[in-house]
């Protein structure tokens, strides 16, 4: 068992600020993240070969975050935590899984977000990836050199994608975005305001100068090759007419969904889908902060304003300038919002044969007649495989309308060994522990 | 020069440089990570350890999210069953 006085969760952009800042105000922080090393998604770097170009912001940021005395560990999935101020992490080595436990004074959620993935027929077929998870994949050693890819879905990250698959010598044939010109144009015009953002946006499009960038389109079907499940071509729609692009790969992605299961577990108040946070990034729980994406879809720049304020908060400061930032950035998450708003048509896309929950292979048809999670979980085991509903579960959400009902320990599936790991001071700590409450 | 490292895929010897995510080495040697409960061959879809799509059989141990792990040295690898 390790104590320390902040907890930060996640080592991305939000969760390196607030770990900098609380560290460098004197707090021990150690920081916690599931992937094999920091950065995050969006600072996500490649683990193979010489980097194109350093990423100056994540490389000083996290050069910061080396100095400020804060400890990073990687590796580590947080499965369990509870508001009085223990968290459970378990981790994967070469030789099995192993189990920790963590004591906090305060805690900051910077879990960040994750893909929409909207089902359509074809969806599982091989060759067929998230826009943000085939640029993940390529990071981490795919070569998608030579290939033809269709990018497609909706929100900023498609162009960032389609400009990376690019560079990498994918020849991508065109990025489809489902928000029509009309409704993109006031966010467009907004980047005016945000020069750093505008000059990023044009140097993804003039990568992409062999690219058709088609607004108000989308992807109603992945085609299989004959003799073999493997993506051949893509079915895609204007709303009025259909026609089919032969590709090799289809990166597809409906924008981003915050990653709340762990707020959700604490007991931290919600406003819609994120957490409800105060000007300082405090939950409903006074020691529980939350910064980055969780509290609302706003960006690398937001993210960075969030984890500063909360690390600041942590060590009981505060600073106004930062205030104003975090009120720009949240101008801008509103129009973006609005900008990738998801077209009424997305919802015929599946078929009734169609699978929806991928990790229980369920159709969308056996979904009917059901009228919420809890009763469908029982009958057709949708949303409760090893994802536990975090792919399937926003999709329905879209489809139906249902909203998650519940979250429960282990957030991700716990190999039973890691269990058996626990060291001997921990059973002893348990074992008082349990002693403590029944006296 | 980029160092190289060698593992099996499915019985396959391969090469990959160092580095390189297990998922990334399985889409590599055009094998799927696991069948689904109804026999579908399955690659991964997020590449950030949430669909749990990529799951694949390491060392002998199964469930293991290979979008996550870096291939190392003799690696064995299989698709999940």
């Amino acid at each position: 068992m390790t104590r320390t006085e902040v907890l930060v969760v996640g080592a991305g952009p939000a969760g390196i600020a607030a770990a900098t800042a609380a560290a460098e105000k004197g707090r021990s922080v150690i920081v916690l993240d599931d992937n094999p090393s920091a950065g995050g998604q969006i600072w996500r770097g490649a683990t193979v070969g010489v980097p194109r170009r350093a990423d100056t912001q994540k490389q000083r940021a996290i050069e910061r975050l080396q100095r400020s005395g804060a400890h990073l560990l990687a590796g580590h999935c947080v499965f369990n935590a509870d508001a009085s101020g223990t968290l459970q992490t378990f981790g994967e080595t070469a030789s099995g899984s192993v189990a920790e436990e963590f004591r906090f004074q305060q805690l900051v959620l910077a879990t960040g977000a994750r893909e929409r993935f909207l089902p359509f027929p074809g969806w599982t077929l091989p060759g067929v990836f998230g826009a943000g998870g085939l640029q993940a994949l390529v990071k981490g050693g795919y070569s998608v050199a030579g290939k033809r890819v269709v990018v497609a879905g909706t929100g900023p990250l498609l162009l960032a994608v389609a400009a990376h698959l690019a560079e990498d010598g994918a020849l991508v044939s065109s990025v489809l975005e489902q928000a029509s010109l009309a409704q993109l144009a006031p966010f467009a015009a907004l980047l005016w305001e945000h020069p750093a953002k505008l000059v990023q946006a044009a140097r993804f499009r003039a990568k992409l100068w062999k690219t058709s960038y088609r607004t108000g389109c989308w992807v109603v079907e992945a085609i299989a090759a004959t003799g073999g499940p493997r993506l051949a071509a893509v079915r895609v729609t204007d709303g009025n007419r259909t026609w089919t692009e032969p590709c090799d790969l289809l990166a597809c992605g409906y924008h981003l969904v915050p990653n709340t299961e762990l707020a959700a577990l604490l007991g931290c108040k919600f406003r819609g889908s994120f957490v409800q946070v105060d000007n300082a990034q405090r939950t409903s729980l006074p020691n529980i902060f939350c910064a980055g994406e969780p509290t609302g879809i706003a960006g690398l720049d937001a993210a960075v304003v969030q984890g500063e304020i909360a690390g600041l908060a942590c060590a009981g400061r505060s600073d106004a300038s930062m205030q104003e930032c975090a009120a720009a950035e949240r101008v801008f998450a509103s129009r973006m919002e609005k900008a990738f708003a998801l077209r009424p048509e997305l919802h015929s896309l599946p078929r009734p044969d169609m699978i929806v929950c991928r990790c229980e292979d369920v159709r969308y048809d056996s979904l009917r007649g059901h009228t919420g999670w809890t009763d469908a979980k029982l009958q057709t085991r949708c949303g409760m495989g090893p994802c536990q509903g975090r792919i399937c579960g926003p999709a329905i959400e879209h489809l139906l309308g249902w909203r998650p009902v519940s979250v429960r320990q282990p957030l991700f599936p716990v190999p039973l060994d890691a269990l058996c790991s626990h060291d001997e001071t921990r059973k002893i700590d348990k074992l008082s522990e349990l002693i403590e409450e029944k006296a | 020069m980029r160092e190289t490292l060698s593992l099996t895929i499915n019985g396959a010897s391969r090469q990959v440089a160092r580095g390189t995510t297990v998922a990334a080495a399985m889409l590599l040697a055009e094998q799927p990570c696991r069948i689904s409960v109804t026999g579908e061959p399955r690659t991964a879809l997020c590449g950030m350890g949430i669909c749990f799509e990529c799951r694949a059989v390491v060392n002998g141990v199964p469930h293991r999210r290979t979008c996550q792990l870096l291939c190392e040295q003799d690696m064995a690898v299989e698709t999940n069953p």
